[in-house]
């Protein structure tokens, strides 16, 4: 179901802990998943579960408890704008705005051709530069201005 | 003294260097003599405990918690496991210092918690770091790896004869992780579910063992303190309120960001710092601690200073540090439901009152925003807070009245000609959006 | 001691005590959701929230520890001004939907509302609509109704040991669910319908058939295992509608099993008996009970005086009272032979001295250190006893097992010796053989025969360290131990382990009234056959008292050819059983819950209860059927009135005497191995007695799932089979095809294919077989 290099990434996670409280890894080894496969299907989180010796069901309350967790498929490039307030007075709604009318979707929506998924978010922890996105999760785009968006989403494959 | 300079910096000194996360750069600083001198003299834990009391160094995660006496609730005789926990899990509005700190000083963070697995006996320390932040986790990694290369961490550290060992667990969005006991769930595999106390985390923590939580800046502050001692820490702030402390300002401000700076400095200093209120606008009101702490307005915020007394008396909180700045362009209410539907969103839903409470605050608040409000609605959100408040197992049901009750306590009459007029005095109509 | 005080009452409580526990102890209610006595404390409800001097909140009762001198106050202004707040928030998002509840007039939340809850909510947004969940045939959903106390998913985690239900999502819009739909399955499973305080989990069969103030309540027995489980049985128009559990702390505390819970059912199924039958020239006809008893005791009469008393064999079923039991034995021996047996699962049915036991009382099961758990698939056969041996392990016991499958038992296992069950005589010598070898005295006889054992495992000597530490120890012997060709041995072998290092040697009985069975004598007299024997050749007539031999007996192909050969052959039964075609005689008799009666359960207690409902159609109590039959064969000394009467001949009043687990001294001769593959051939959970096999819910569930041919991966690669195809499984001349399926944890050379009635034309439990592909 995983690849060896993902199995490699999750073996490693499992290193940090003691031996028997394996099912410390398990936020890591969604992630690890999720980062492979692009969404979390409920096979993978039962893989992910046996992988970790433990029960399915305690694996998918994890995966349905942490936002960034995508249990359905999502857009290739997946947009996470935070609209929380620090973001919002310094104008994250405007680029939420130019966003969805540039990508004709809105948040919780992927566009047509699976390209863009956009996605509310609260606060990143970034706030002091705001407005502000995360991009499949890992790598966040801070200082967004109308003039900077286009490009940015433009850039996204 | 110049503020938010190498004078006034306990964790963000390294800003000024080429390459301020290196190993390289902090050691060239005096970076490990903390921790070199207390293995080399094998220096009792009292004595660091006793620096720490004197430092009055207090919890930069919110609560303002006496560092010192924390640390002295650890079982000194415990036969097991102990363990010590950063809470990097910044994920209350209006907070970003401790990604800093990761990103451009890790070496003091990580030195720091070496320091305190030593003093605390504790045989491992695991750092949360907040989802939205995988960079940081990354970069973090390499931070340990390039110490546990340099023998830092590990077997037998600098020749010690004493193991220990630090790791990083990755959250993935929830901001409930950052409450201590959630974040002891979250490491553990499970749902972010802050338990019930007693028992506490010095009694039963971590995988049910003693452990100490701490804040990023908490235990990034520690090797300065032991380096310099606990009273030019105390010096630097005011009495009861050591040290420096990085404010985060966001919002309104010509130059958001991070200014680590005495407490107890003027909080009209500090705005300053950040350029002032945005070009054109006047101030309206101030978050001081992050989103949960009761919003002030501008005139009082004004004859304050920055430090946790002072804004206490205020009726608010220092908290986090994180100042929000709102300008006269701000619609309180349109700002309100924003974090009210922060907390209904992030509520973990555990506990009757914040499950159940959050929502039912969010939907009368998002109604008066949508013109839809009652005149009885703004009692009812006070009546709803007050069975919120108290009742639930952490200070998230807190955290989601705090805001509530200072907003419509300071600016009730927006929420009242919203009610009445079904639009907003600031000048828009309730749908449009506010800021810019 | 600390003493606190709560609403003014002084109380003296344990340190460790809550200040809920303190309220109980003191008569104080204190209202409550997510607290539950045998769950861990979660402390989310805040139902419970109370005025603690000092304490600048108010505090949950459930989780807040007393401290001395604490004052309480659960009724202040500030109390109740929490209460009434939760109270509150609770209503907003719960549908007013009682009037159509299953929960209604038996609500935690509608009670609790009414003493603790404000008049009117002000709630008016919408509210909370939850997807239905479909959990089964056993428990039905109504989610939107979920109050999220934790209850049902904290049972899983910590009781059933089998998490089966979660609780996704977070926040407001955190759901109560399974995995998968339809994945509950776990033998304790209907226990979450009592443990939820509102109607989100309710009984499926139960569903809309009755409010509960409807129902009349009586106290009864469960009629299955060993354990006697207290029940509640709920009677609407003298039909059984539902089970629930009776609380009793000393044997099942708050729980029962799925089949305790659904079995009833059956009572209302349309396979009844309902009037006599005789059978003439092949045609079964009705007949009233005059003209039917009169035929059996003029049939039974005549064989006797033709073929002598030793032609007739009476088997009865151990589900059956001490009442029955009693006057069937009675009858039995009044007609002069010894041929009578209630143990028709077993190969080896010699005479035993002893009446055989748990051995010790149920609930020190909870504080066992040391298990040794020979021949039990105990999940199956002991569903209850089962959970206390988890409650042991997760205070620290260590729990030993020897099988022929290393089944998952939710819960720890020390160490674990999978033979096939040819080979348990061996591997039980090999335990004895380590613990000899580490030192412990086997005694002369036993010491030398232990000569014979060249190797022993490590996993034998495991469990021989495990045995030989610890300070509370027992071997307990489970039905397939007990069931085993070679029974005695592995008792002896059983016997002197406990003797060695010092633990008590219980049996795990199989039935609701085995103890009480071997009581009222109802086994082979001195001369007589056991019913192994009774089996393997043909006797002229057979008295059958709720017995099916064709399904329950050790070799059940075997016990269908020889009533299909018998002369004559009565059965008093509440069913028309299909296999049942043998017979020429069917007399019906009430089922449980329609007659008065009494088991003697494990750990040898005496346990009475009266009848619920009516016997349906003609059925009678079995007693008085016998009591007539007896009459009618004018035996002398039936004439009693009540089953009280016939309680008193049959117990004497110093029973707890007879109860001994004293093995025959006998050294062990089968410490060879055999080579092949063999048959563990379990009873499935709701195949154990008649009720639980024509209870339809119980017999839709994942337990009750058709037999198939269980092999271990090297099997099937051996014999080159695959799995999902068919395979002929044989003992001797008789065969049945079954699907192959998988199971790695069998012993080497063990096919798994369970007592069913579709592998029915099978041999013998545990002998040998043979498979082939077709
Ligand atoms: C809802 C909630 C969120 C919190 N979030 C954070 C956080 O993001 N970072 C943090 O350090 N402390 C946070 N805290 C405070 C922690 O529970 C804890 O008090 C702190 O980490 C202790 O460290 P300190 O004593 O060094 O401040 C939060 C508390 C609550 C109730
Ligand atoms: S107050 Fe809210 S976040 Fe905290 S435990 Fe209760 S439900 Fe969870
Ligand atoms: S019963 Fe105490 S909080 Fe639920």
């Amino acid at each position: 179901m995983l690849s060896a290099a993902s199995l490699a990434q999750i073996d490693h996670e499992l290193t940090k802990y003691p031996p028997e409280q394996k099912q410390s890894a398990v936020m890591s080894a969604l992630r690890i998943a999720q980062t492979e496969l692009g969404w979390l299907s409920r096979d993978t989180i039962e893989f992910v579960a046996h992988y970790l010796d433990m029960p399915a069901i305690a694996a998918y309350e994890v995966a349905t408890f942490y936002n960034m967790y995508d249990l359905a498929p999502v857009g290739r490039n997946k947009i996470t704008l935070c609209t929380n307030l620090p973001c919002q007075l310094q104008g994250a709604d405007q680029i939420a705005a130019q966003m969805q009318a540039r990508l004709g979707i809105g948040f919780g929506e992927t566009t047509a051709d699976g390209r863009y998924t956009l996605k509310e978010g609260e606060c990143m922890g970034a706030c002091g530069h705001g407005p502000l996105c995360l991009h499949n999760n890992h790598k966040m785009h801070d200082h967004l201005t109308p003039e900077s968006v286009g490009k940015l989403l433009d850039d996204m494959k | 003294m110049s503020l938010n300079t190498p004078d006034t910096q306990i964790c963000l000194w390294t800003l000024g260097f080429d390459h301020p996360a290196s190993l390289a750069t902090y050691t060239a600083n005096g970076g490990y003599e903390a921790l070199r001198n207390i293995l080399a003299e094998k220096t009792p834990a009292e004595d660091i405990i006793a620096q720490v009391k004197i430092s009055a160094l207090r919890g930069r995660g919110g609560a303002g918690f006496p560092t010192g006496l924390k640390w002295s609730f650890m079982p000194r005789s415990f036969p097991g496991d102990k363990y010590i926990v950063c809470n990097t899990d910044e994920g209350e509005p209006g907070t970003f210092k401790d990604r800093d700190i990761v990103r451009f000083n890790p070496h003091q963070l990580i030195e720091g918690m070496i320091i305190a697995g030593y003093t605390l006996g504790a045989v491992a320390g695991y750092n949360y770091i907040h989802g939205e932040i995988y960079e940081e986790y990354q970069s973090w990694e390499a931070a340990l790896e390039e110490a546990r290369a340099a023998g830092l961490l590990g077997r037998n550290i600098l020749g010690s004869g004493w193991d220990f060992d630090l790791h990083a667990h990755h959250g993935y969005g929830a901001y409930i992780c950052g409450e201590e006991t959630a974040l002891l769930e979250s490491i553990e595999g499970k749902k972010g579910q802050p338990r019930f106390k007693p028992p506490f985390p010095a009694s039963y923590g971590l995988y049910g063992k003693p452990t100490t939580i701490n804040n990023t800046e908490t235990l990034a502050s520690i090797p300065w303190i032991l380096r310099h001692g606990g009273q030019a820490f105390l010096e630097l702030g005011k009495p009861n309120n050591g040290g420096s402390k990085i404010f985060s300002i966001s919002g309104h401000v010509n130059k958001p960001g991070n200014y680590e700076i005495p407490l107890g400095t003027p909080f009209a200093d500090l705005l300053a710092m950040a350029g002032g209120v945005r070009t054109g606008h006047t101030l309206k009101a101030v978050i001081p601690g992050g989103s949960s702490a009761p919003v002030l307005p501008a005139e009082v915020m004004m004859s304050l200073t920055m430090d946790f007394d002072a804004i206490s008396r205020a009726g608010s909180m220092l908290g986090s540090g994180a100042v929000i700045v709102m300008d006269d362009s701000v619609c309180m209410v349109k700002a309100l439901e924003r974090l009210s539907y922060f907390y209904f969103e992030e509520s973990c839903g555990q506990c009757t009152p914040c499950r159940e409470g959050t929502g039912w605050l969010y939907r009368i608040i998002h109604r008066i925003e949508q013109g839809q409000g009652r005149p009885e609605d703004i009692d009812e959100l006070l009546r709803i807070g007050k069975n919120i408040g108290g009742n639930t197992i952490c200070a998230l049901g807190e955290a989601a009245v705090g805001p509530v009750a200072s907003f419509v306590k300071h600016f009730r009459s927006e929420f009242e000609y919203h009610i009445e007029h079904k639009r907003c005095q600031v000048g828009m109509s309730p749908s449009d959006k506010v800021g810019g | 001691m600390p003493v606190i005080e709560i609403d003014g009452k002084q109380i003296e409580i344990a340190a460790e005590a809550t200040v809920m526990d303190a309220a109980h102890q003191a008569g104080i209610t204190i209202p409550h959701f997510c607290y539950h006595k045998k769950l861990s404390i979660a402390a989310s409800c805040r139902m419970c929230l109370v005025e603690v001097e000092k304490a600048p909140k108010p505090l949950p009762a459930c989780a807040t520890p007393v401290t001395e001198g604490m004052k309480v106050q659960t009724r202040s202004v500030k109390a109740i001004a929490a209460q009434q707040g939760v109270m509150e928030f609770l209503l907003i998002n719960h549908p007013l939907d009682c009037p159509i509840c299953d929960q209604g007039g038996e609500c935690q939340l509608q009670d609790t509302a009414v003493g603790y809850g404000a008049s009117a909510s002000r709630y008016s947004e919408p509210k909370r609509v939850v997807k239905e969940k479909d959990l089964g045939p056993l428990i039905a959903t109504d989610m939107t109704r979920c109050i999220h106390c934790s209850r049902c998913v904290r049972f899983g985690q910590e009781i059933s040991g089998l998490m089966e239900l979660g609780m996704a999502g977070r926040g407001e819009h955190t759901e109560v669910m399974p995995f998968l739909e339809a994945q509950v399955s776990h033998e304790l499973s209907g226990n979450v319908i009592e443990l939820c305080p509102v109607g989100a989990l309710t009984s499926k069969p139960f569903r809309y058939s009755a409010r509960s103030w409807e129902l009349s309540r009586r106290k009864s027995v469960s009629p299955h295992d060993g354990l006697g489980s207290n029940i509640q049985v709920h009677v609407k128009n003298n039909r059984v509608l539902r089970v629930v559990p009776q609380e009793n702390e000393a044997i099942n505390e708050c729980w029962i099993a799925d089949r305790d819970r659904y079995s009833y059912e059956a009572l209302n199924s349309p396979d009844r008996l309902t009037s006599p039958m005789l059978k003439q020239n092949g045609q079964w006809r009705e007949a009233n009970w005059q003209e039917a008893l009169e035929h059996v005791a003029a049939r039974l009469n005549q064989i006797r005086q033709a073929q002598g008393p030793a032609a007739i064999a009476g088997l009865a079923s151990p589900h059956q009272t001490v009442e029955e039991l009693y006057l069937f034995t009675k009858v039995l021996r009044g007609l002069g032979t010894e041929n009578i047996d209630h143990r028709l699962a077993r190969a080896d049915t010699a005479a035993s001295d002893g009446v055989r036991w748990l051995g010790m009382a149920v609930a020190e099961i909870n504080t066992l250190d040391r298990v040794l758990l020979i021949g039990s698939t105990i999940r199956q056969e002991q569903p209850l006893i089962a959970q206390r041996l988890r409650q042991a392990v997760k205070h620290g016991a260590e729990l030993n097992v020897l099988h022929a499958a290393g089944d998952d038992l939710l819960c720890r296992v020390n160490a674990r010796l999978i033979n096939k069950p040819g080979d348990w005589v061996n591997a039980l010598a090999q335990i004895a053989k380590a613990m000899q070898e580490a030192g412990a005295d086997l005694g002369a006889d036993m010491g030398a025969a232990l000569a014979a054992i060249v190797s022993v495992s490590d996993h034998a000597r495991a469990i021989a360290t495990s045995l030989m530490s610890g300070s509370r120890r027992a071997l307990l012997l489970g039905a397939l131990a007990q069931q085993h060709p070679a029974a005695e041995q592995l008792h002896g072998l059983a016997q002197s382990i406990a003797t060695a290092c010092g633990a008590t040697l219980g049996f795990l009985s199989p039935a609701a009234n085995s103890v009480g069975a071997q009581l009222v004598g109802s086994l082979p007299g001195p001369e007589g056959l056991g019913a192994a024997a009774m089996l393997a050749t043909p006797c002229s007539a057979y008295v059958l008292l709720g017995a099916e031999p064709a399904l329950e007996a050790y070799d059940a192909a075997g016990a269908a050819a020889a009533l299909h050969a018998a002369d004559f052959v009565v059965a008093l039964s509440a069913f028309k059983m299909a296999t049942l075609e043998h017979a020429d005689v069917l007399l019906p008799i009430a089922a449980f819950a329609e007659t008065a009666g009494s088991f003697v359960n494990m750990e040898g207690r005496l346990q009475r209860f009266q009848g619920a409902v009516k016997p349906q159609g003609e059925a009678r109590p079995a007693w008085k059927v016998l009591r007539v039959l007896g009459n009618l064969l004018s035996l002398g000394g039936f004439d009693y009135d009540t089953a009280e009467a016939v309680l008193g001949d049959a117990l004497p009043a110093d029973f707890s005497a007879r109860l001994n687990n004293a093995a025959p001294p006998l050294a062990p001769s089968r410490l060879n191995l055999v080579p092949g593959l063999e048959r563990l051939g379990e009873t499935p959970p709701y195949q154990l007695d008649a009720l639980v096999r024509h209870a339809p819910a119980l017999q839709a569930s994942t337990d009750a799932a058709p037999p198939a041919a269980w092999m271990g991966s090297e099997l099937l690669t051996r014999l080159c089979l695959a799995e999902g195809g068919l395979v002929r499984v044989s003992q001797g001349d008789r065969d049945v095809v079954l699907p192959v399926r998988r199971d790695d944890r069998l012993a080497t050379d063990t096919v798994r294919v369970a007592a069913h009635p579709l592998t029915a034309k099978l041999g013998p439990r545990l002998g040998p077989v043979s498979v082939e592909k077709v």
